[in-house]
């Protein structure tokens, strides 16, 4: 399934791009293609072990994915997965 | 409780929100009867003072017990240029005072911290987190949800900012958001990674208004959403935050005490700038610059390359931190290199990778190039 993936500035930087198109049957799947693509990327992304970090938040459109099987999450065709990391300034 | 009255002089001043439908009389005294903490006088408290003042909010607190840098006054707009080097509480008192008499301000010169929080956060109806770190970030959570306390959230980097309500009644907190920080070092603070100025008016503005909508029972609140804001690409948007049932404060209620947020978040010290201690070589900038001389050395400076059109070392290699270790064969290991960049925290980590990758003969240039331009070069300019 093609999505599109919304990258923050910080993260953008390690994919030249704030947004560009996925692919796969899960959110898991759709990091897995970004990650192929970027490998710096990708360690910002997910942990070593492939898990996703407590500090960086996924958006599968509106819905935290944490909430909706976490990486196992399904996609349907057009979905956007927004990158969340924490930030602190202030 | 009884709202307290109105004088003639409030009524007229508080007119155009007397006037609104949705706010009036009664919310103008509801406002006169809050209690509203802020923590921080910085980039987000500044509109946030200014502003909760302006509004007539009765009882203001503000804990911070930094002083006024010129570095701050690009967007701390609470203070001004003849405030440098005096206290942040004391600028605010006397901003406020002038925006208006009526409010009544408490401040609280201290570092936040889990002996005192929740102490200071009692006597308060609602608490703005407006510092610029995670270690406070968590404690004001956790505070605000032993207490039951709303917290108005808020932070930015660079051009993008975040904004929510937390801890109200069956609301999600911040640990539903972000169960654990980041490990220290991974987010640039806005001292090394910089902000756009106007960034913190915007999102502090939010904060304000949140409050304030929380003060008076109006409109919808953003408790249980997450508002995303893109400078650059004029992008608001909200995602939803749901209450995690296996959050250790709000949901199973396993943290019942403060704990040590240094602890958890890992880190040595609280602050925007930490003067880490890595435990790694170091050489001071006289030092490295009587070496340099003598063709002794050969720096390696790791900051961005916009940073280096500000202010340069002599004779360098040019390498940003983020590049290092894919270009780490452009170094030389029978060299003695010294690791250089703004304030001596990047190229720590720097030196770290280097001795990871089997580097021997690394050290960091103490203090970076702030302390280079006090010990050897005075005729360039900070940042």
């Amino acid at each position: 399934m093609p999505a599109t993936l919304f990258l923050p500035a910080i993260l953008a930087k390690l994919a030249d791009a704030k947004q560009f198109e996925v692919s796969g049957d899960t959110v898991g799947e759709l990091v897995s293609d970004a990650a192929t693509r970027f490998p710096a990327l990708g360690t910002r992304l997910r942990d070593p072990n492939g898990e996703p970090y407590a500090f960086v938040t996924f958006y599968l459109n509106d819905e935290d994915i944490r909430f909706h099987g976490g990486f196992g999450a399904k996609v349907s065709d057009g979905d956007e997965l927004t990158v969340v990391p924490a930030i602190a300034g202030g | 409780m009884e709202l307290p009255t109105l004088t003639h002089e409030e009524i007229l001043r508080y007119s155009r929100h007397l006037i609104l439908p949705d706010v009036g009389v009664e919310g103008q005294r509801k406002l006169k009867a809050a209690r509203v903490l802020l923590i921080g006088a910085g980039g987000l408290g500044s509109p946030l003072a200014l502003y909760l003042s302006a509004a007539g909010v009765g009882h203001i607190g503000l804990v911070d017990f930094d002083v006024v840098d010129v570095t701050n006054l690009q967007r701390q707009v609470l203070h001004g240029t003849s405030d440098v080097g005096t206290p942040k509480i004391a600028s605010a008192r006397k901003r406020i005072a002038e925006i208006n008499p009526h409010v009544e301000l408490t401040t609280y010169e201290t570092p936040l911290n889990s002996t005192n929080a929740l102490e200071i956060f009692k006597d308060y109806d609602i608490v703005v987190d407006g510092t610029d770190n995670f270690p406070t970030r968590y404690l004001v959570n956790d505070a605000c949800v032993l207490l039951g306390i709303p917290n108005v959230y808020g932070s930015i980097y660079r051009f993008e900012g975040q904004a929510s309500v937390f801890a109200t009644q069956d609301g999600p907190c911040y640990r539903c958001l972000y169960p654990e920080p980041p490990p220290p070092g991974l987010v640039p603070s806005c001292a090394e990674g910089g902000v756009l100025g106007v960034l913190p008016g915007l999102v502090g503005t939010l904060q304000a208004t949140e409050t304030i909508k929380l003060i008076l029972g109006i409109g919808e609140s953003l408790a249980g959403r997450l508002l995303l804001i893109d400078a650059l690409g004029a992008n608001f948007r909200t995602v939803k935050v749901r209450k995690d049932p296996n959050c250790p404060v709000c949901g199973t209620h396993e943290i019942t005490t403060l704990i040590d947020y240094e602890q958890f978040c890992g880190s040595p010290h609280v602050g925007g700038d930490p003067k880490v201690s890595f435990n790694v070589p170091e050489i001071t900038p006289t030092d490295a610059a009587a070496r340099l001389a003598k063709g002794e050395i050969d720096i390696v400076d790791v900051r961005e390359p916009h940073e280096l059109q500000i202010a340069k070392y002599p004779k360098v290699t040019a390498i940003p931190l983020g590049q290092l270790v894919d270009r780490i064969a452009e170094l030389p290991l029978d060299r003695d290199l010294v690791l250089a960049c703004r304030s001596g925290v990047r190229s720590a980590k720097a030196v770290q990778q280097l001795q990871a990758a089997g580097f021997t003969r690394v050290s960091n240039l103490a203090g970076g190039i702030l302390r280079w331009i006090d010990e050897v070069d005075p005729s360039q300019p900070k940042y």
